[in-house]
C-alpha cells in the first residue's frame, strides 16, 4: 500500500530532473547514492522490495574481502595485493579483467574507512570462521545492519529514497540517458535524470531467464538471495545498446538443504556434511569425490554437481562420527539407526543405497583422520573415489541431507570502465550512464567465486560510479 | 502460546541463529548459543537470561517479519525469561504472582498502606499522628514504636534474602569464584548494554547509551539508598543514636543522593520504555516493569518528601506513606522485575565458566 507520506515524496520525485537517479538499493546502490550526494548532487534511489526487504542480496552478506599489508583491526596477518591476485586468477581460471580487477583490490584497503564513516561497524570472524581472519572484514550483524547504517547515513545526508518502484524501462536520446519508467502496483510513471547509476543486481530470482539459460532443469533451482533482483534493468541496458559480458549460466551456485524457502532462506540453508560422509543421488548412486576439496572451493562446486543430477537432487550421508564437525545447519537432518529406514525416509531404494555404502565402506582404507588438512584417509578401486576424509559410515545413527542447487547470483553483466561508464556497442563509453554492483560483477568473476569479493566489487564500484555519476551531471 | 510451544519457538529460532551466527558481537547471547548444537529447555532459559532485550539483533536479521522465518530473537527470549521468572521462584506456589505482577505489586502496596496505618493507629492516639514534631533525634518513634518497625522489617529482610536466594540458585549454583567475578562485572557495568562499542539500539533502531545510564541511575541508586539504611541500623545499634539523623550526617547524604538516583533512573527508563519499539516487547510483562519501576519511584519520593518536611504536621503521614512503599518494595523484591538482576548475574557467571572450558566440538566451515 502507498502510504501518504510515499505518495507525496513521490509527486515531488516525478516533477523534478534528477541529477543522480540509482537504481536498487542494495549494497552497490547504496554506496553510489553516497557518493553522488557528498559530491553535491541531488540524488533519487528507487528500490523495486519495500522497506522491510529493500537491499537485494546484500542484506544476506556477512563480510567484504580487504587487502592489507599488516594486521588492522579485525584482520589478522596480512592479505597483499598480490596474493589476493593470484586467488582471484585462480578461481576464474584468467577470466577476469586484470585491470578492473587490480584497481577493485587495491581500493579494497581503504574501503572499511569510508564504510564506517558511515556507520558501518565490524567484528572479528564469526565462530566457525577463522579460516577467513585474515582475508575478510565480517559486519556487526551481518549485511542487514550495514544497510540500515547505509540507509540512516544517506537519508541523513539528503538522499531520497523510493521503494515499491521496479524500474521497467530506460530512455536514451542518441548515448545520453534522459529518464526511466517505473512500475508501482499497475500504474507506470516516467521519472527524469542527469546521470544514471543502475545496481540493480543479476538477474538470479528470475525464474524465466534461469530457465532460458540452464533449461527445464532451472525449476528445481532455489534463490538464495532476494526475489527482486530479476535482471530487467541488465536486459535493457543490453537492448539499449550496452555491451554484455559473460555466460549466462555462470555464476555462483551451492548446495543447500533442499527444504529451504524458493527465495531468500539466505546463509542458514547451507550444508557443509559433504566431506564428511558421501553424497548420493536420486538413484541412490554416488557421482563425485566428496572428499577432493576444503570448503570454499567445495562450496562453490556442489552446487553446479547438483545441478548435473536427475531431478537435481542429491542426498549427503553422514554417521554420528560427524556430528558436530560441521555448522549446525537450520533444518535438524532425517535419522535413522538403520541405513534402510534411512532410505525409506529420504525416498531413495533401501537396497540401492545399503548397497552403495557397503561398497563404499569396502573400499575405505584407515588413515589419521584429521579435516584441517587434505589427509591421507582415502578409497581405493572406488569410482568415483574419495581421496580424503574418507571414513566408514558405520555408527548409528544415520543422517541424511537433502540437497538442491541455490543460486547466489549470476554474472551475465554489461561491460564497464574504471570509471564505472558502461560501455556500448560501438566501443565508447555511453555519457552518463554507470553500473556497479552485481549488474558488472562479470567484469571481474568470469566464473569461480573468492568469499566476499562481492561486497568488494560493490563497494568499490558504488563509490566510483556515484562519484562520476555527480561530476557529469554538473 | 502454551510453555511448551513457547520453549519450541525459541529453540528453532536458536537453530536458526546458530546457522547464522551474523549477531556474534552484539551480546553474550550468541557466543554462548554457539556452544551447542542442541537446545534444552534449561539452555533456552539460561540464554534468555543473557538476553537484555536491545533489540540489535532484530533490526540486523535478515530473517525477521514480514520473512517466513518469522524470527523476533529479543521478544522470544524475553517470553521465556517470564517463564523463567515463575519457573524458578521460591517458594514455588508465589511464582504465581508472576502472571499478574502489575496487580500483584499493587495489591502488595494497598495491604503495606493499611498495615503501617492500621499498626500506628493501634500503637498510639491518632492526634499524634498529625503533630508537629522538632527535628530531634527520636521524634520518627514518637508516631511509631521502633521495636515493632525494626521487628518486621528484621522479619521481612531475612525472608526476602532467602527466597532470593533459594531461587537464584535453583536457576545456577556456581562456586567458582573467577566465573562469579566475571558475572558480577559484567552486570556491575552493564558491559552488554554496550552493544558492541557505541550503545545498543534502545529504544529504536540507533545505537544509544540511555539506558545503561538511566539503569546506573537506578541500581547505584537503590544501593545507595540500602547502605544508608544500613549506616542508620548501625548508629541505632551499635551507637544508639536515634533517627532522624542531622542533613549533612552519613545515612541522609547516602539517602538524598541514592534517592534522586531512583527518581531519575525510573523515570528515565519509564520514558525509554515508552518510545521503546513494541514489536520488541513482550507486552504480557508491561505490568511488571512498570509496577516495579513506580514502586522504586514512590519509595524514593516518599523518602525525599519525609526528609523535607520531617519537621511539619506532615512527618507523621509521610513516614506511613513511606514505611509502606519500602515494605511493599522488599516484599516483592523476590516475587518482581528485581529477579532479572539476580538471574541475569547468574547466567552472567554461568558464560563466563562455559568459555573456561575447551571450545566444544559445534563445527566449522
Ligand atoms: C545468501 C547470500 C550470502 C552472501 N554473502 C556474501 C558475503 O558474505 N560477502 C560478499 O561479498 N558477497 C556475498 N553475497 C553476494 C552479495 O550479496 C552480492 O555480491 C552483493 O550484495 C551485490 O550487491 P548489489 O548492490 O549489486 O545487489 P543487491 O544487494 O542484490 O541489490 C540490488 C537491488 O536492486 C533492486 N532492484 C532489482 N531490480 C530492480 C529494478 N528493476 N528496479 C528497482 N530496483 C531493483 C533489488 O530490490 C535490490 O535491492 C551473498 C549472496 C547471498 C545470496
Ligand atoms: S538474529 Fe537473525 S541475523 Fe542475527 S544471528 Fe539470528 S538469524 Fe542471524
Ligand atoms: S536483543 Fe540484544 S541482548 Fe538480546 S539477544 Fe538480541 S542483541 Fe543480544
Amino acid at each position: 500500500m502507498l502510504t501518504s507520506r510515499y505518495k507525496e515524496a513521490f509527486i515531488s520525485a516525478r516533477e523534478k530532473t534528477w541529477d543522480v537517479l540509482v537504481l536498487g538499493g542494495g549494497n552497490a546502490g547504496l554506496c553510489a547514492a553516497i557518493s553522488a550526494r557528498r559530491a553535491g548532487a541531488s540524488v533519487l534511489v528507487v528500490e523495486s522490495a519495500p522497506k522491510d526487504f529493500r537491499g537485494g542480496n546484500s542484506r544476506h552478506t556477512r563480510n567484504l574481502r580487504c587487502m592489507h599489508d599488516a594486521p588492522q583491526d579485525v584482520l589478522t596477518g596480512a592479505y597483499p595485493e598480490e596474493e589476493f591476485w593470484q586467488d582471484l586468477l585462480k578461481v576464474t581460471g584468467g577470466r577476469t579483467d586484470e585491470r578492473l580487477a587490480r584497481m577493485v583490490i587495491r581500493s579494497s584497503a581503504s574501503c572499511r574507512d569510508w564504510m564506517r564513516a558511515h556507520g558501518v561497524r565490524f567484528q572479528p570472524s564469526l565462530g566457525g570462521t577463522l579460516h577467513l581472519s585474515r582475508t575478510n572484514a565480517f559486519f556487526l550483524g551481518g549485511g542487514k545492519a550495514l544497510l540500515n547504517a547505509y540507509y540512516r547515513a544517506a537519508e541523513g545526508l539528503g538522499v531520497e529514497v523510493l521503494y515499491e518502484r521496479e524500474a521497467v524501462g530506460l530512455e536514451f536520446e542518441q548515448d545520453r540517458f534522459v529518464a526511466v519508467t517505473v512500475k508501482h502496483l499497475d500504474r507506470q510513471d516516467t521519472l527524469r535524470a542527469r546521470a544514471l547509476v543502475v545496481a540493480s543486481g543479476g538477474f538470479e530470482s528470475n525464474l524465466e531467464w534461469l530457465r532460458e539459460a540452464w533449461g527445464p532443469t532451472a525449476d528445481n533451482f532455489l534463490i538464495r538471495g532476494t526475489p527482486y533482483n530479476k535482471g530487467r534493468m541488465l536486459r535493457a541496458l543490453i537492448d539499449a545498446g550496452a555491451q554484455s559480458i559473460g555466460d549466462p549460466t555462470q555464476g555462483h551456485c551451492v548446495a543447500i538443504d533442499a527444504r529451504s524457502p524458493k527465495f531468500d532462506g539466505g546463509i542458514v540453508t547451507r550444508v557443509d556434511a559433504v566431506s564428511l560422509g558421501i553424497v548420493v543421488n536420486r538413484d541412490a548412486k554416488r557421482f563425485y569425490d566428496e572428499g577432493e576439496e576444503f570448503w570454499p572451493k567445495r562450496y562453490a562446486i556442489w552446487g553446479r554437481l547438483v545441478a548435473g543430477q536427475p531431478g537435481q537432487i542429491a542426498h549427503a550421508i553422514v554417521d554420528a562420527k560427524a556430528m558436530g564437525r560441521f555448522i549446525p545447519p537450520v533444518y535438524p537432518p532425517l535419522q535413522a539407526m538403520t541405513i534402510a529406514e534411512l532410505a525409506a525416509k529420504s525416498s531413495l531404494d533401501p537396497e540401492q543405497l545399503e548397497s552403495t555404502i557397503a561398497t563404499f565402506n569396502a573400499a575405505v582404507r584407515e588413515g589419521t583422520f584429521d579435516h584441517t588438512v587434505l589427509d591421507d584417509c582415502a578409497t581405493e578401486g572406488l569410482t568415483p573415489p574419495k581421496t580424503h576424509w574418507a571414513r566408514k559410515i558405520d555408527t548409528p545413527p544415520y543422517f541424511a541431507y537433502p540437497l538442491r542447487p541455490g543460486i547466489t547470483f549470476t554474472y551475465l553483466s554489461v561491460v564497464v570502465d574504471e570509471r564505472a561508464r558502461v560501455r556500448m556497442r560501438g566501443g565508447d563509453p555511453a555519457k552518463n550512464v554507470f553500473a556497479a554492483g552485481e549488474v558488472m560483477a562479470g567484469n571481474i568473476l568470469g566464473q569461480g567465486y573468492v568469499g566476499g569479493f562481492g561486497m568488494t566489487i560493490g563497494t568499490v564500484f558504488g563509490r566510483i560510479a556515484g562519484h562520476e555519476a555527480a561530476r557529469v551531471a554538473r | 502460546m502454551s510453555l511448551d510451544e513457547l520453549i519450541q519457538e525459541a529453540q528453532r529460532q536458536l537453530r536458526i541463529c546458530n546457522a547464522c551466527r551474523y549477531c556474534e558481537g552484539f551480546c553474550a547471547v550468541f557466543p554462548a548459543l554457539e556452544r551447542r548444537l542442541e537446545f534444552t529447555e534449561d539452555d533456552v532459559h539460561y540464554l534468555a537470561n543473557l538476553c537484555h532485550n536491545c533489540g540489535s539483533c532484530y533490526y540486523a536479521c535478515q530473517y525477521a517479519p514480514p520473512h517466513e522465518f518469522n524470527l523476533n530473537f529479543p521478544r522470544t527470549l524475553a517470553r521465556v525469561r517470564a517463564q523463567t521468572y515463575r519457573r524458578y521462584a521460591w517458594p514455588a506456589f508465589l511464582g504465581r504472582l508472576y502472571e499478574r505482577n502489575g496487580a500483584a505489586v499493587a495489591a502488595v502496596m494497598a495491604a503495606c498502606f493499611l498495615g503501617v496505618l492500621l499498626a500506628m493507629a493501634l500503637a498510639i492516639e491518632p492526634w499524634r499522628l498529625f503533630g508537629a514534631h522538632p527535628d530531634i533525634a527520636g521524634s520518627f518513634y514518637a508516631v511509631l514504636r521502633h521495636g515493632a518497625m525494626a521487628g518486621v522489617f528484621g522479619l521481612v529482610f531475612v525472608f526476602v534474602v532467602a527466597a532470593m536466594a533459594a531461587s537464584a540458585s535453583r536457576f545456577f549454583v556456581s562456586t567458582d569464584f573467577d566465573s562469579l567475578k566475571g558475572g558480577l562485572a559484567d552486570s556491575l557495568t552493564l558491559k552488554y548494554l554496550g552493544g558492541g562499542g557505541e550503545g545498543c539500539t534502545y529504544p529504536q533502531d540507533e545505537a544509544s547509551g540511555a539506558r545503561r545510564v538511566f539503569h546506573h541511575f537506578t541500581f547505584y541508586g537503590f544501593l545507595l539508598c540500602f547502605a544508608a539504611t544500613c549506616v542508620g541500623t548501625l548508629y541505632h545499634y551499635g551507637f544508639g543514636w536515634k533517627a532522624p539523623y542531622p542533613f549533612l550526617s552519613l545515612p541522609v547524604i547516602l539517602g538524598t543522593l541514592g534517592g534522586v538516583g531512583l527518581l531519575l533512573g525510573p523515570a528515565g527508563l519509564a520514558w525509554l520504555k515508552r518510545k521503546a519499539d513494541a514489536s520488541l516487547k513482550d507486552e504480557a510483562q508491561r505490568g511488571m516493569d512498570d509496577g516495579f519501576l513506580l514502586l522504586l519511584f514512590l519509595t524514593s519520593l516518599t523518602g525525599l518528601l519525609l526528609l523535607a518536611f520531617r519537621e511539619t504536621h506532615a512527618m507523621g503521614v509521610l513516614l506511613a506513606v513511606h514505611l509502606a512503599m519500602v515494605l511493599a518494595l522488599f516484599l516483592t523484591l523476590p516475587y518482581g522485575k528485581f529477579m532479572h538482576g539476580l538471574y541475569r548475574l547468574a547466567a552472567l557467571a554461568r558464560f563466563h565458566a562455559e568459555r573456561k572450558l575447551p571450545p566444544p566440538r559445534v563445527g566449522s566451515e
